[in-house]
């Protein structure tokens, strides 16, 4: 489903002393099938944005379409459930959620809340709980014994248990350890690669946001303040630095060694293995040029 | 030498009898003013080890002793004005109706006298950039606000120990710089020893010493550089590196030499400049 947002404003507590713009004009286009990063200090405004996409907060100002859905500050669609349906966000801190008796029950509770027939829901359960990396012997455990690394996946795979078009990622890896991290992003990765998925990722993370994504945005002060591709957009060390971001390690390292050395490597969100085949070649050339 | 502040001795813990031990024999010593960085992943007992040291669990076998004193259930008013601890998640720890009064709260629990309050409110609301939302709401605040303002407020009591539970895991890289700049900031000033769990390398570089756990036990003890030598083993305990250290790793493979275990960008490059006078 393309997403679109034009011209979009959301102000908190309009009309009182404690008004505030934390969407300021905002458009942007993200057509099917992307994997989108969205980027920005603390208060940029990533969290209201998100809120957009699946209805919970509606535009003060403009209108944002997803798919055949639009949202503006008069209208809201029929069918919102529906729309819910197929936009899943797993918020931070998902685990938060979580209430029911049983790790089961509650994968089980958002298909259920769709009608989704009770074989299907069966299935379904199943196979999330294998993708999302649980053991099958956790279902029938109460989801507040287990482990946080553990209790995050059970959230998450109660949002994908709802087999949502869209994916709606917000610093789904805070707080879960390195390896964690990495193999939940291959998992997100993974599906959106498999089924299709619009994926858009909320993070702070430029390292993920490399790896990743095939189109990154930046916000601050609620409006866009650039968008392309990772490797574009992402090496802009003055102009990201104006906004409070830093470029990835590999560009500040590529940037220093071209101070040292003379000589600039390209950024290709190359692994840190190709780029140490490159960095030989420079020294091997450069001594040959002495 | 340095007064030691924090001692485990052969501490270990379990949450029941019945349950696996989630700490095993850990010792070891933190001194005053010293940064040390606890990493690990997760359930390997970081955490346990922070809520042991300020009372939150007790161990069952072993003892802890924080500037001079035995943690017990007598103790822990006291041992709680040593230490101060943020946590993860900022949401839960909020108690004040604005900004100023959630600082304000942990030293009227002190019996701090009210000048002296003040003083400190401006003070650590400065340090952490907070200054001009000491009137707001904390619900209004973003995650990443929220934590600086759960960081003045413990930074407001005077710890001798300072536990950051993966406190700047929900900040932004540049909070996060800034946040360990201030509380470096506040080392320098006055006595404080850091102890960060964190999986955030870059804080893991900055420390003295760094203290690697692996399931329940400690599995070094060193400071970052050595640690960092031991990249395969670390990888096998689920823990990351830093990309120089991966970096440096990579460059080996492909024939270059790196004599030296180089911490950041300008040391790798100093390493690059000699192999390359070299080869």
């Amino acid at each position: 489903m393309d997403i679109t947002f034009k011209h979009v404003s959301y102000i908190y507590q309009r009309k009182t002393p404690f008004e505030h713009k934390a969407i300021d004009d905002l458009s942007f286009h993200i057509p099917t099938g992307t994997f989108t990063a969205i980027i920005g200090h603390t208060g940029s405004g990533k969290s209201t944005l998100i809120q957009h996409l699946n209805g919970l907060m509606r535009p003060s100002e403009g209108e944002v379409t997803i798919g055949d859905y639009r949202l503006t500050h008069d209208e809201k669609p029929n069918h919102m459930k529906a729309l819910r349906n197929r936009v899943g966000v797993v918020f931070q801190y998902p685990e938060h959620q979580l209430f029911e008796e049983t790790v089961k029950k509650d994968i089980a509770f958002g298909p259920e809340n769709f009608q989704v027939p009770e074989k299907e829901i069966e299935n379904r359960v199943r196979d999330i709980t294998q993708e999302v990396g649980l053991s099958e012997e956790l279902l029938e455990r109460s989801p507040f014994d287990l482990s946080g690394g553990q209790m995050r996946r059970v959230a998450i795979a109660g949002v994908l248990a709802t087999k949502p078009d869209v994916l709606v990622l917000d610093e789904p890896t805070a707080g879960l350890d390195p390896r964690g991290q990495r193999d939940m992003m291959d998992m997100f990765y993974d599906m959106h690669k498999r089924q299709g998925l619009t994926t858009i990722l909320v993070t702070h993370s430029m390292e993920d946001a490399v790896k990743y994504a095939d189109h990154v945005m930046i916000l601050n002060n609620g409006t866009k303040y650039m968008e392309g591709k990772p490797e574009d957009v992402l090496t802009q060390r003055e102009a990201l630095h104006n906004v409070q971001l830093d470029v990835p390690e590999m560009v500040q390292f590529l940037n220093a060694f071209s101070d040292k050395f003379g000589t600039q490597i390209p950024f290709q969100r190359q692994s840190e293995a190709d780029l140490a085949k490159e960095i030989r070649d420079v020294l091997k050339g450069a001594r040959r040029n002495e | 030498m340095r007064d030691k502040l924090v001692e485990f001795k052969n501490v270990s813990f379990r949450y029941g009898e019945d349950e696996p031990w989630v700490l095993k024999n850990c010792s070891f010593e933190i001194y005053e003013n010293e940064a040390i960085a606890i990493i690990g992943h997760n359930g390997s007992g970081k955490s346990t080890i922070a809520k042991l040291m300020n009372g939150l669990l007790f161990p069952q076998e072993g003892a802890i002793v924080i500037n001079g004193r035995t943690v017990t259930q007598d103790s822990i008013w006291e041992i709680r004005k040593d230490v101060g601890m943020v946590f993860q998640n900022p949401d839960n720890q909020f108690v004040g109706t604005t900004v100023q009064d959630d600082v304000a709260f942990g030293m009227e629990n002190r019996g701090i006298e009210r000048g002296e309050m003040v003083k400190r409110i401006d003070d650590t609301l400065s340090a952490v950039g907070m200054q001009e939302y000491r009137l707001t709401e904390p619900h209004k605040l973003s995650g990443g606000q929220k934590q600086r303002v759960a960081i003045a407020g413990v930074l407001a009591i005077f710890p001798n120990v300072l536990i950051l539970d993966e406190a700047t895991a929900m900040l932004d890289p540049r909070g996060r710089t800034d946040i360990m700049k201030t509380i470096t900031r506040v080392m320098a000033e006055r006595s404080l020893s850091l102890i960060t769990i964190t999986h955030d390398l870059q804080e893991v570089v900055q420390a003295e010493r760094v203290i690697v756990m692996n399931e329940g036990a400690i599995w070094d003890e060193a400071a970052p550089r050595e640690i960092f030598e031991k990249k395969a083993e670390l990888r096998q305990i689920g823990l990351d590196i830093p990309f120089v250290a991966a970096l440096s790793d990579e460059l080996q493979k492909a024939g270059v030499p790196i004599n030296h275990e180089a911490l950041n960008h300008r040391e790798l490059l100093e390493e690059l400049w000699t192999s390359h006078s070299s080869m």
